[in-house]
């Protein structure tokens, strides 16, 4: 093909399976992960009409948004959350699909054991009904979040009806500075694009300060793509990638493994191929960030103050702002240094991989959490907490007051026993602040671990590169 | 699923911009393997007070919204998490039509699997539209789908786009299961291609 294309193109081109007069497509889904909340009517559907599971291989479910981070041996005592649970593993065993239980070492986040499993791969499209199903974008694979009803529909089909999206490139660039994260760098890109500005898209990251990164720091910034409006985010697969990839469960191997490095690489977007919309974002400017309203687009610099929403010209944002402040029990123009915190969250898929538990030991080690307040470490999966626990770091995070859980989604939506109360304030680095997501009239400001990490100690915001080295 | 007929239907307004699902129906609704009976969660965070009473100054308790079947809503609406329990919730409620100057693009498609209707418009339109339900239990809008048409009770008339394809399903109440499924011999042979070429997938 002569055409010039991006890295979403040539996946979209590779999974067509049809194409209708109407412009809708027929797209092959290669890899699908299910969970607990959003399957079992799914699995109903398919029931009601007779139908079967057309690959159960291609589909991998794991329990994660409702399960308990206290002992698993103790059982599940909310009796929905268990029937949800069960009707899972009962699910599953009906239609011959593997699933990774509570008691699973590999049992995590969806969005965590994916990649860790090797299920997540370059040039695959990955759908789960999550929309942080755009985490393994950070592979060079295209993955969306879906509804239930298109659950069924891969479930029955191992396809999916879609229209193609637009292509929209950030370019991120420069040298990352010393206490600059992943989540520094994507939530400073949602703060300019805003929590729609990319709907209808998706998002290419590029430039050097994502190549830079590690495969964790690229699922941190692919993971929060929804929360900018796209559905979809990728970035280009390179050695970094494949060297994430070898040797895991599920990867390719020997031959077909150099086969399948020839594929990924052949996939990365051409030189001068054609955006619908391109931003650069200069990361050598940017400080650490902390949100301050109920939308992940209210980022400011922890050295900054609250914004004043009456300065804002449009009347529905001006009164969505003011809406928000006063959610947040916040006045314009304190300082965020000033503000004091309850909780510290540390965990989910935007933030609970092995990189982001070193980042949180490296300022808590020898440092003890603020009496004030209460801190929780939730590990992304088993394996993550397994490896936590070879390093050394369960014992710097218990010295420090922490408390150290079993995996799972745990607090970043609250729908397991770990919540906020109402109005508790809470450093959190999961990845939505919208009103109640982590418990009723709860107070979520996002951050990176390691400012988290900070905050935990402090008690308040504080900017992780004042703390001792 | 049932076809999408024309309607005239009573409008309720929300201007709040970037309603999010969460918002929509908090993850406490969540926790069931049912797709019925969720529109009692239905912004249960707006729509009740502290004790659990109504809260009557939300538009949806208030008896000018009673029989409400169109949401008027700001800019974004859906964005947020992938629960099709939104639009399950909304509906169950009684809210088949969702207008606004945008979406959220997993929301926007998941009401489609739900024989619902969400409508764009340019921000002028809604506005328009947003005074005209203000005006009382009177001020109904007739939708027509097949001749993408909105009626004001002034007899307005408000065009929009949509679709070719989902406003073919959702004339017809198609399952895009059924309608996939005939083509399950593309399906077959894009597997087969797939095998030679990508084996490792």
């Amino acid at each position: 093909m002569s055409k010039l294309r991006t890295l979403y193109d040539k996946i979209w081109d590779d999974h067509l399976v049809n194409t209708s007069e109407d412009g809708s497509s027929l797209i092959y889904i290669d890899r699908h992960l299910i969970h607990e909340v959003t399957s079992p009517q799914a699995f109903e559907g398919l029931r009601m009409t007779n139908r079967k599971v057309r690959c159960p291989e291609k589909t991998l479910a794991v329990v994660d948004h409702n399960i308990p981070t206290t002992d698993r041996k103790l059982g599940i005592k909310d009796e929905e959350s268990r029937i949800q649970i069960e009707a899972l593993a009962k699910n599953c065993a009906e239609f011959g699909i593997e699933y990774f239980n509570e008691l699973d070492i590999r049992q995590g986040i969806c969005h965590v054991v994916g990649p860790e499993q090797g299920f997540t791969l370059p040039g695959t499209t990955i759908m789960c009904g999550d929309s942080h199903t755009a985490t393994h974008g950070a592979f060079g694979a295209l993955a969306m979040g879906i509804g239930t009803s298109e659950v069924e529909h891969i479930l029955a089909t191992q396809t999916l009806i879609q229209r193609k999206a637009k292509n929209f490139k950030v370019i991120v660039r420069g040298k990352t500075p010393y206490g600059i994260t992943a989540k520094d760098i994507i939530l400073s890109i949602i703060g300019e694009i805003g929590t729609g500005g990319g709907t209808g898209s998706v998002i290419e990251y590029t430039g050097n300060a994502i190549t830079d990164l590690s495969m964790e720091g690229r699922m941190t910034v692919c993971n929060m793509s929804i929360e900018g409006g796209a559905r979809a985010g990728l970035i280009g697969p390179d050695d970094i990638t494949f060297e994430y990839l070898k040797g895991r469960p599920r990867s390719p191997k020997g031959d077909d493994y150099k086969r399948a490095v020839d594929y990924w690489m052949a996939l990365n977007t051409d030189k001068d191929a054609f955006f619908d919309r391109e931003i650069i974002l200069d990361v050598e400017s940017l400080p650490p960030v902390v949100t301050w309203g109920t939308s992940p687009e209210d980022v400011v610099s922890v050295n900054g103050i609250v914004p004043d929403p009456n300065d804002i010209d449009d009347l529905d944002r001006r009164n969505s702002k003011l809406t928000a402040l006063k959610y947040m029990g916040l006045e314009p123009g304190t300082k965020i240094t000033d503000i004091k915190l309850d909780k510290i969250f540390i965990g989910s898929c935007t933030n609970g991989r092995i990189e982001d538990l070193r980042e949180v030991a490296k300022v808590v080690k020898g440092k003890h959490v603020n009496e004030n307040l209460n801190a929780m470490i939730v590990p992304g999966s088993g394996l993550v907490k397994e490896q936590a626990i070879q390093e050394g770091l369960d014992k710097i995070f218990i010295e420090s007051g922490f408390e150290w859980r079993e995996p799972g989604c745990s607090m970043c939506l609250a729908m397991n026993p770990d919540k906020l109360q109402p109005k508790e304030r809470c450093a959190s680095t999961s990845n939505r602040n919208f009103e109640g997501r982590q418990g009723f009239k709860g107070r979520t400001h996002l951050v990176s671990p390691a400012m988290a990490a900070a905050a935990a100690i402090a008690g308040h915001f504080t900017d992780v590169r004042e703390l001792d080295q | 699923m049932e076809k999408f007929e024309t309607t005239t239907a009573v409008t309720a307004v929300l201007r709040e911009i970037n309603i999010d699902t969460d918002k929509i129906i908090p993850k406490q609704y969540l926790k069931t393997i049912q797709r019925t009976g969720l529109g009692k969660g239905l912004f249960s965070e707006l729509r009740y007070n502290d004790d659990g009473t109504d809260n009557k100054d939300f538009i949806l308790n208030q008896p000018s919204t009673k029989n409400v079947e169109i949401l008027i809503a700001g800019d974004n609406f859906g964005c947020g998490s992938s629960r099709e329990h939104a639009p399950w919730a909304l509906l169950d409620y009684g809210i088949k039509i969702i207008i606004s100057t945008s979406f959220a693009d997993i929301f926007y498609g998941n009401c489609f699997k739900n024989g619902m209707l969400p409508i764009v418009l340019d921000s002028d339109q809604v506005n328009l539209l947003m005074d005209d339900a203000g005006r009382g239990a009177n001020a109904k809008l007739r939708i027509n789908l097949e001749d993408q048409e909105i009626a004001t009770s002034d007899g307005l008339i408000i065009n929009f786009e949509i679709d070719k394809f989902l406003k073919h399903c959702l004339l017809n109440g198609l399952d895009d299961i059924d309608l996939t499924l005939e083509k399950a011999n593309k399906i077959e042979s894009y597997e087969k291609k797939i095998e030679n070429d990508r084996p490792w997938v």
